[in-house]
This record gives C-alpha cells, structure tokens and sequence, in this order.
C-alpha cells in the first residue's frame, strides 16, 4: 500500500476542505478502497475519513426519505420506514456482500465502489483502460462471461457491482453533493456515466466533491416492489443480472411501474423503455415479455455473456409477474 | 482505542489494518488472516458489539471504539458458551475460521434479535424473526469454512441461539 495521510473530518466544512486538495479521497467503511490500495489500483496521496458524518435517516416534509451518506447499509436495510415503504431497497442491500461488509460499508462509498472485472483487479498482468486509459482492454477479447450486455462501448465492458444502487435508480433517488463551491443534487440515474471513451471516468463528481445525502421521494407504489438477484451461488456473490421493480396495477392493467437493472451495464440500469412499454397494458406474462425485449432490443452479446440476455428477460418477467400476482 | 478490555493506542501508520495491529502489535493471534481481502470472514471481530471485517478495517478509524475478539470473548477453562457448543458439536476440523465463525455468530444472533432482515427474511414487515436453518446459513455465508464443518457449526450456533432465547 502506498503511503498516504489520514485526517477525521469532524464536520462538513473541514471535510470539504481537506477532500478538495489534490490527490486526496473520501473513505466511507472502506472496504472497496481499502482493497484496493493494497492492491495498489488506488494510490491516494490523503484519505479524509468521512463516516463521523451524515448518519441519520430521516423523513422529509414531503414524505419523502433523507439517508445521509454515511449510514451504514445495515442501518438502512434495518430501517423500519425502509422496510414499509420501499422494500425493494432492503431486499437489494441484504442481497448483497456478507453482514460483516454490510456492517462497514457507507452508502456513499456503496455509490462510488468500483467495478469486480477481474482484468481491472489484475493489475500486474492485465490490460485495462480504466486503470490506464488508452492501453486497451483484455476483458473484450479474454473471459468476458460476468461483463455488460448494455451500454458498454469499444473501451470498456465492466458492470457496476451494487446491489443498492439498482434499488436507488428504480427509486428516482436524488443524490446530493457538497463541495467548497457549493451544493448541487443530482438524479441518481445520472451519477455514474456509461464508459465510452473514459471508462476510468465512472461520476459525474467533480473533483472534491462528496455524496452527502441521498434522498427518497415519496412513492406509494414502492410499497408493493422487490428485489431478485440471480447469481453463481445462494450467497455472497455478485450479480449475473439482477432486477428491481415495484408495479402498481389497477383494474388489470399496469397503472405505473418502475424497473432497473444490475450486473448487465457499466452503471446501475433503468429501464425506461420497458417501463415506458408496460404503462397502460394489460398485466399479463404477454405484457412483461414484450416490455422486457423492448428494453433488451440494443444488447450486445459478447463471447461469454450472451445467457445474460435471456436470464435479463426471464428475471424482468418473472419479477413483474410476482408484483403482479401479490396484488391480485 | 480499548481491546478486550485494555486501552490501547492507534498506530501511527494509518496503513496498519485492524486485523495487523491484533496480531503483530498487540499479540493477539486468535483473529485469522485467511483471504485479507474480505472474502472469507477469518478475521471476524466485534466492535461496539456489530461484527466487522478487520482485514478490510483501517485501525486508525477505529480510535475510540471498543474492539473484542476471541480472546475477549472466553479463554482456556473459561469458554464462551459458543466456544463450548462447537467443542460439543464437532464445529471445527482443522480450527482456522473457528475465531471467525464464533464471533461473527455472536453478533449474529443479536441482529436476530433486534430483527434485522437477511436475503432470506419472508416478510420484512415482521416484529419477530425466527433462526431457522435457512436463516442462520444465510446470515453465516460470510463465514467461510474449507474444511466443511459446516453440520457441526450449525448445530452449535443453533444451540446456542435457543439457550440465549
């Protein structure tokens, strides 16, 4: 591990400050960058310890749900308005790594942690353009069965790992940011950034800035969502494909829905072409097939993964078809 | 920071993980370093009573907290009750995620409690939640054993678990 400085910030402003300076990071429960410097992918020259800040969650004015940056994962899932209101996002964050890492790891550090492709880890012996961009990728042509189906470009075909994540972006989660120029929010489908030619640009994060708060609105038909995550083994595995969805259906057809995808892109995925397909119609197995092939129309198969395309739509439908069939 | 009991100062590299500081600097050996990459769940340890992962734990930002492990939670002639139902119940083959396994499991048991939901949770909703056996391997899968030992860790976890109901 490389050397660096260790400063605790002890309110926002100090943290601010000290996470502007050049080459300095925010560390959250660390256990993503604390991997990864050790494995010397991350180098940073200072790390501002930010989880002494930003810990409640609580209810906005408008019914909506403020979760500060640095709750823990398990903090939210355990959350009782979590539970009732939006259970797709307790089912996601307990689908995901073990109740120890879930016991560390930050909500903001769970937005921001990198990509699992074993070529970006390979750090000795792989190619890869997120880690030194230009060089190439060793994914595209070598083992690419765990790697993006959508969105993915000629540089770059690495999925985002969270689970959470996949929940927030079917959510219309607002992330809100905080730096020494000012505060901004931001849709949470539009923190992360598809690779194109800068796969090693993940954010949309200006330097300095940091996550201090995402925030929920209101959304009655969460109440009725979930979560399904299909994966190599029952447990503590990262996502093949996984979808999270909540439905609202109203005299047999579907009156509103929402749905994301994970481990099929290079950021957590919103299907807005299937949701965009599925309002309006009729709730049948028929209705969800189509919406789930609308969405899937632009995937790209690579050697290995093309199964993703079919568990996509299968998942898609099958998750529809649960919400559907609870309601009934 | 306080270790089992003893106050103990932060290293002064803050590259030191909290599972180097227990076993290099404070001799404490019982905590396993296995993957040291937050695979396997060895180097389980509690802190404030949640269980965590000290080999992904820088130890600087523990200052404060108060950390046990296996040596704080029973000793020779003086076994954890969990200690003592793995012995009974064959919990272990060759002993090396045995640290792991008890102080992940005593945590877990308390999450039980407190009714914090798991992959596996039917109805989130739900006031009280039950350690079936599907409940307890779910929650346990961070804690992995090569040897296989697994009928045994069950059987003494469970054991365990229902003394303490």
């Amino acid at each position: 591990m490389t050397p660096f400085r260790y400063t605790r910030a002890v309110a926002a402003g100090d943290a601010l400050r000290q996470g502007g300076q050049a080459g300095a990071r925010y560390l959250g429960g660390g256990t993503n960058l604390v991997d990864l410097m050790r494995e010397t992918i991350e180098r940073p020259e200072a790390l501002v310890d930010v989880t002494g800040l930003f810990h409640a969650i609580e209810e906005t004015a408008d019914g909506g749900l403020l979760i500060g940056a640095a709750a823990t994962n398990t903090a939210v899932a355990e959350h009782a308005l979590v539970r009732r209101r939006y259970p797709l996002l307790s089912r996601a964050i307990v689908a995901g790594a073990s109740a120890q890492i879930r016991n560390m790891a930050t909500v903001g550090g769970n937005l921001l942690q990198r990509t699992r492709c074993t070529y970006f880890y390979d750090n000795e012996g792989s190619r890869c353009n997120k880690r030194r961009p230009g060089e190439g990728c060793d994914a595209i042509g070598g083992f690419n069965r765990i790697h993006a189906i959508l969105g993915a470009s000629a540089d770059c075909v690495a999925t985002h790992p969270s689970d959470m994540c996949v929940a927030l972006a079917a959510l219309d989660a607002t992330v809100h940011l905080g730096s020494t120029r000012g505060d901004r929010r931001l849709p949470l489908t539009d923190l992360h950034r598809l690779p194109g030619d800068r796969p090693d640009v993940e954010t949309m994060l200006e330097p300095g800035e940091l996550i201090t708060a995402i925030e929920l609105p209101p959304l009655p038909l969460a109440a009725r969502s979930t979560y399904r995550k299909v994966r190599d083994r029952a447990s503590y595995a990262f996502a093949l494909v996984s979808v999270a969805a909540a439905l609202e259906v109203t005299d047999g057809r579907v009156r509103d829905v929402r749905l994301a995808l994970g481990g099929v892109a290079h950021k957590p995925w919103r299907a807005w072409k299937a949701e965009e397909a599925l309002r309006g119609q009729p709730a049948t197995e028929e209705a969800f097939t189509a919406a789930a092939l609308a969405e899937l129309a632009d995937a790209l198969p690579l050697k290995d993964n093309g199964f993703k395309i079919e568990l996509a739509r299968r998942t898609m439908v099958a998750v529809l078809g649960e919400l559907a069939g609870a309601g009934a | 920071m306080i270790v089992n009991g003893i106050t103990v100062s932060p290293p002064a590299d803050p590259r030191v993980s909290l599972l180097d500081l227990l076993r290099e600097e404070l001799h404490l050996p019982g905590t396993k370093k296995g993957c040291n990459q937050g695979a396997c769940g060895a180097c389980t340890v509690l802190v404030d009573g949640e269980r965590i992962l000290s080999c992904l734990a820088l130890a600087v930002q523990y200052e404060g907290r108060e950390i046990t492990t296996i040596e704080g939670l029973g000793a020779p002639g003086a076994l954890h009750p969990l200690q003592a139902a793995f012995v009974e119940h064959d919990g272990f083959q060759c002993g090396y995620c045995t640290p792991g396994q008890i102080c992940s499991a005593v945590a877990m048991v308390e999450e039980v409690r407190r009714g914090v939901p798991s992959h596996v949770t039917a109805d989130l909703a739900a006031e009280e939640l039950l350690l079936t056996p599907e409940e307890l391997r779910e929650r346990m899968s961070g804690n992995l054993c090569r040897c296989g030992a697994h009928n045994g860790i069950v059987a003494a976890i469970t054991e365990f678990a229902e003394a303490g109901r």
